[in-house]
C-alpha cells in the first residue's frame, strides 16, 4: 500500500511540475496563450481542464484496457480517443447545465474550448504509451491538468502586472507573452532536479 | 453572362491550383501570417529535420483530408459536420502514423506523441471548415498542399535557426563549433563558435518565436507607415 502511494506521489510531482504540460511538453498552448489575460478567467479555464482531463483520462484508459487492448485494436487509439474527448466535453456540458448550474456558470464558455486543447488528447495518448493502469492514468490526468492550471495562473498574474508597462511597439501582445513563457520555462526546468 | 476572372493571391486566378498553392505558402501562411497551429510549431522545432518531418506529415494529412472532405461536402449534414471531419482527419493521421512507424521509425520516435496530435492541429480543422467544405475537390486538394508546404517551410526554418544557434548543426551536419566540417581559414573562424544550448531547449522555442513575431510586427508597421505617407 505504502509503495503505491509513493508511486502516485512521484507521478503527481512529475506530471504537474517536472514535465509541466505547457512549459516542457508544449501541449495546450492555444488556451495557455489565449485565455491568460486575467487571473479569474485563467482559473476558470484551469478548473474546466482539471475536470475534463481527469474524466477523459479515466474513460480513455478504461476503453483502452477493456476494449482496444484485448481485441488488439491499439492502432485505432487516435480515432477512438479524439471521439471520446469530443463526446465527453459535450456530455459534461449537458450534465452540468442540467444538474450543477452553479458549476456550469463558473466554467461557462471554457468547456467547449477544451475540445481544441491538445493537452487532453496528449495526456490520454501518453497514458497508453507509458502503460499506466486505470488508476495511474486518472492520477496522471488530474496532476497534468493541475500543472496546466499552475502555469496558466502564474502567466495570467504576470500579464496583469505587465499590462501598463512601457515596452517597444513591436513586442506588444504575443511576443511579450511568449518571452514571459520562455522565462517561466527556464524557471520550471529547475524542478527537473527533483527527479 | 460574361465570365470575369476573379483575382486571388499574387494576381493569379481565384481558386486555381497555383493560386491556392501560393496562397497557402505566402499570402496566408498558417504559421507566420494566420498564427494557427502553434503547438507543433514550438514543440518539434528543436532541429530542422524534425520540423521537416512534422511538416511533411501534416501536409499529407491536410491535402488528403481536404480532398475527402470536399468530396463528401454534399453528403455530410451540417449538424454533424464537426464529428465527421474529425473522423476523416483522424483516419488519415492513423495512416500517417502507421506508415511512419514502418518506414521512418527514428523520426517517428523523435516526434512521438505529436504525430497523433496532428488530429487537433487547428490548421487542418480550420481549412476543412473554412475552405474544403465549400469548394471543389481539386482546389481543396491544392489548398491543403499549399497550406501544408507553407507550414513545413515555416517550421523547418525555425528548426534550422534553433539547431544552428543551439547546437551548431544544420540537418545534423556540424557547421559551427569545434567539430565543424569546414577546414582552413573558414573552419578556424567557425570553430570559435560556442553553441548556446538554451535555444534547443524548451525556453528557446518561446524566445525564437517571440522575436520572429516581433520582427513581423515591425515589418508590418513599417509597411503601413509607408502607405500613410
Amino acid at each position: 500500500m505504502r509503495e503505491t502511494i509513493m508511486e502516485f506521489l512521484v507521478l503527481i510531482l512529475s506530471a504537474s511540475l517536472i514535465n509541466n504540460v505547457v512549459l516542457s511538453q508544449f501541449l495546450g498552448l492555444c488556451p495557455f496563450l489565449g485565455v491568460s489575460k486575467r487571473i479569474d478567467t485563467a482559473l476558470g479555464m484551469g478548473g474546466a481542464c482539471i475536470f475534463v482531463m481527469t474524466l477523459s483520462s479515466l474513460v480513455c484508459s478504461t476503453i483502452y484496457w477493456f476494449v482496444l487492448k484485448p481485441f488488439d485494436l491499439g492502432y485505432l487509439q487516435t480515432i477512438v480517443f479524439i471521439l471520446v474527448v469530443a463526446m465527453l466535453v459535450q456530455f459534461v456540458e449537458m450534465i452540468l447545465k442540467k444538474y450543477m448550474v452553479s458549476l456550469y456558470k463558473a466554467l461557462g464558455v471554457y468547456l467547449p474550448l477544451i475540445t481544441t486543447n491538445c493537452a487532453v488528447l496528449g495526456v490520454a495518448l501518453n497514458n497508453v504509451t507509458n502503460n499506466y493502469t486505470i488508476e495511474g492514468s486518472t492520477v496522471c490526468g488530474f496532476s497534468t491538468a493541475a500543472g496546466f492550471t499552475i502555469a496558466i495562473v502564474i502567466l495570467a498574474g504576470l500579464r496583469e502586472k505587465m499590462e501598463y508597462n512601457d515596452i517597444p511597439e513591436s513586442f506588444k501582445g504575443m511576443p511579450l507573452v511568449l518571452l514571459t513563457s520562455g522565462l517561466m520555462a527556464i524557471a520550471f526546468t529547475g524542478f527537473s532536479a527533483l527527479k | 453572362m460574361s465570365k470575369e476572372i476573379k483575382k486571388g493571391a499574387l494576381g493569379l486566378e481565384q481558386d486555381s491550383p497555383a493560386e491556392r498553392f501560393f496562397n497557402g505558402l505566402i499570402a496566408e501562411n498558417p504559421t507566420l501570417v494566420l498564427m494557427i497551429g502553434m503547438c507543433p510549431t514550438l514543440a518539434v522545432t528543436s532541429s530542422a529535420m524534425n520540423g521537416l518531418g512534422m511538416g511533411l506529415a501534416t501536409t499529407f494529412v491536410l491535402a488528403l483530408s481536404n480532398a475527402v472532405i470536399s468530396a463528401l461536402r454534399k453528403i455530410i449534414p451540417a449538424t454533424v459536420r464537426i464529428p465527421s471531419f474529425i473522423v476523416v482527419i483522424a483516419s488519415f493521421v492513423t495512416l500517417v502514423q502507421l506508415l511512419m512507424q514502418a518506414y521512418v521509425p527514428s523520426l517517428n520516435k523523435a516526434l512521438g506523441v505529436y504525430i497523433p496530435l496532428i488530429v487537433v492541429n487547428c490548421i487542418i480543422f480550420g481549412r476543412a471548415e473554412a475552405y474544403a467544405s465549400k469548394h471543389g475537390i481539386v482546389p481543396s486538394f491544392f489548398d491543403g498542399v499549399g497550406m501544408g508546404i507553407g507550414f513545413t517551410c515555416a517550421i523547418t526554418v525555425i528548426g534550422l535557426f534553433r539547431e544552428l544557434i543551439g547546437a551548431g548543426t544544420a540537418f545534423n551536419i556540424q557547421i559551427l563549433g569545434s567539430d565543424t566540417i569546414f577546414t582552413g581559414a573558414v573552419g578556424r573562424y567557425l570553430s570559435r563558435y560556442q553553441p548556446i544550448s538554451i535555444f534547443v531547449q524548451q525556453a528557446g522555442a518561446f524566445f525564437v518565436l517571440a522575436f520572429l513575431i516581433a520582427a513581423m510586427n515591425k515589418m508590418k508597421s513599417n509597411v503601413s507607415k509607408k502607405e500613410t505617407k
